[in-house]
């Protein structure tokens, strides 16, 4: 109790000689508590059978039933699959393609070319993702230049984006054309920042570029490519579902159909059911926030390196 | 010195040289697809397959049908709203976050400064936020809720209060001497010493407002207030390019619809892919500092 009355006359101690920037926060602190804690508090509604009229605390508690709901629906396999299928794609390969660019950039002698083929590929990130889809919607469609070109190498044409099996594909690949340079410029950034001093030892030792790529440049980045790592499976469950609702129809639900596009379909756009999809975004918040803990520790573990 | 290179290693240069030509390819040819085919008279475009690499018969036609366009004009001043006061105020809140969070004579500095990064790891979800909007905010169908919930995003203003730390604390100290006041000294001296990061912030915000359109699905009813993007959404994704084809018959309205998306897709991107390359030198440097320290 002295403790914490002690610590609070030395706020105010703080308080009156720094009146300007406690109110210069205020805003900020503001629009935190308002935008992202008053949300936490709203999620309590997964618990509860939420109706408008009687407002957040005064709808009637139901303790865990809407979980059981989802635990036991039909879409509950297939929503959790697709989530972390496609997750698994990205990770898979659209998590070490960056890193690749990065090395090849790195082994590339002409600043020139250099610099061009970076410049060229940060432009695709700067696109909109409805510009995006737009064109693969487009290329797709069955005399589209995706159609053109699998003719082309004597393949059939079809209605690419509304077969189930290809839409995965289109994701992922997609996603890496779109994202692949503007990822590198963070590996870029750790590259230049290894002394070059150990490279020029390594050539003094006759060490090729292979083993110096082996024992220098690899060994330079890893605490940079295991913070994103962690930061990848902190978000495992959290896939880019505003690229799935303009690229996804009722035909490729079985495998485009992730956790938040439900939520999305279910609680705003097709219906209303407020309490159950918030227990399902709930569900989805928590398993992220597990991974990412158990992400850095299992880090912290192996490397010494980690995020928090 | 230059230590002659082996076989292997002119090899693995020749293959790398190609393959990274075969990535340029790969990215542009779908833009330059896009900008041939914008350009392109509708009739001979549907009756073209394969690869273009010239326009099929140049012509304006559809960049002025895309111009004259209602929706695509409401929707231009929309975003241009959303972009200009969006940005300003986005710009405005974070810096005074990230400079009271840099001050270490500020007690609540750690404890405030926990609670933000709490927020990029774990969230209400949408559902919560949406009703939070909508239902007990009312900001329902106004542009200003396409903004204000987005007042500050946690990255950036980590990045900028980085940048913030750098400057010397003596500096301010001396200015607080000759009896300037917080607000004063941060608009005159600690924001005109970091012009680069407000440069970074600036096109990090611009480019997020110009290209999203998830908020507005959700909170704006009214098409007069629809952003470039939603109306971009309705003519390339559900393929509805009516209003612009009026009075044309039926196969025409194909063909002019096809020419029509292209150009619209130009409309929308050219804003920034014209800025881009004055824009890059900051964000290389914008991505390096959110990324090297924290």
């Amino acid at each position: 109790m002295e403790k914490v009355s002690h610590k609070l006359s030395l706020l105010w101690l703080n308080y009156k000689k720094n009146k300007a920037i406690y109110w210069m926060a205020l805003p900020v602190v503001l629009y935190f508590l308002v935008f992202k804690y008053l949300p936490m508090y709203g999620a309590i509604i997964a618990f509860k059978d939420y109706s408008v009229g009687k407002g957040i605390w005064g709808s009637d508690w139901v303790g865990l039933q809407h979980f059981r709901d989802f635990f036991q629906s039909y879409y509950f396999w297939r929503i959790l699959k697709n989530t972390l299928v496609l997750s698994f794609y990205q990770l898979l390969f659209g998590f070490p393609a960056p890193i690749l660019l990065a090395l090849l950039l790195n082994e590339l002698r002409n600043e020139i070319f250099k610099r061009t083929v970076q410049t060229v590929s940060y432009i695709p990130h700067f696109i909109s993702i409805v510009v995006i889809c737009g064109m693969i919607v487009d290329f797709s469609s069955r005399d589209g230049l995706f159609n053109t070109i699998i003719e082309y190498f004597g393949g059939q044409s079809s209605a690419l984006l509304s077969d189930p099996a290809n839409f995965r594909t289109m994701y992922t690949a997609s996603s890496i054309w779109q994202e692949l340079g503007f990822s590198s410029i963070i590996y870029l950034a750790a590259l230049s920042g290894i002394n070059p001093e150990l490279y020029d030892a390594a050539n003094v030792d006759g060490a090729s570029r292979l083993r110096q790529v082996w024992h220098i440049t690899l060994p330079g980045i890893i605490p940079m490519i295991l913070i994103l790592l962690i930061l990848r499976i902190g978000g495992l469950m959290e896939i880019g579902f505003e690229k799935i609702i303009l690229l996804y129809n009722p035909n490729v639900y079985d495998t485009a159909d992730v956790i938040s596009t439900f939520v999305y379909r279910k609680g705003i756009s097709e219906s209303a059911e407020f309490s159950y999809t918030t227990a399902v975004g709930l569900f989805q918040s928590v398993i992220n926030f597990t991974l990412l803990v158990g992400a850095n520790r299992l880090s912290k573990a192996v490397s010494n390196t980690k995020l928090f | 010195m230059r230590i002659k290179r082996s076989l292997g290693e002119r090899l693995f240069g020749g293959a790398n040289a190609i393959l990274m030509t075969g990535l340029i390819i790969v990215t542009l040819y779908p833009l330059l697809h896009v900008l041939n085919a914008s350009f392109s008279d509708s009739g001979q475009l549907m009756a073209h397959r394969g690869l273009l690499l010239f326009p099929k018969g140049l012509t304006l036609e559809s960049y002025k049908l895309v111009l004259s366009n209602p929706n695509i004009l409401s929707g231009y001043r929309n975003t241009i709203f959303i972009v200009v006061v969006g940005t300003a105020l986005n710009l405005l809140f974070t810096i005074l976050g990230a400079y009271t969070l840099s001050r270490k004579s500020f007690m609540l500095r750690n404890p405030i400064m926990l609670a933000i990064v709490f927020t990029m790891f774990f969230n209400g979800g949408i559902i919560p936020s949406y009703l939070l909007i909508n239902n007990t905010l009312h900001m329902g169908n106004s542009l200003w809720a396409l903004i204000i919930p987005g007042l500050i995003s946690s990255y950036n203003l980590i990045i900028m209060r980085t940048s913030f730390q750098e400057i010397s604390e003596s500096l301010l100290e001396s200015a607080r001497m000759d009896g300037a006041g917080e607000m004063l000294i941060l608009w005159r001296i600690v924001v005109p010493l970091s012009m680069p990061v407000v440069a970074v912030m600036i096109l990090f915000y611009g480019v997020s407002h110009w290209n999203s359109w998830f908020g507005a699905i959700l909170y704006i009813r009214d098409r007069n207030l629809f952003p470039l993007q939603l109306v971009l959404r309705e003519i390339l994704i559900q393929n509805s390019t009516d209003s612009m084809t009026t009075g044309a018959s039926a196969v025409d309205k194909e063909a002019i619809g096809e020419s029509v998306k292209y150009a619209t897709v130009m409309v929308a991107t050219l804003p920034i892919l014209f800025i881009y390359p004055f824009l890059q030198k900051y964000f290389v440097k914008g991505v390096m500092i959110g990324a090297i320290k924290e």
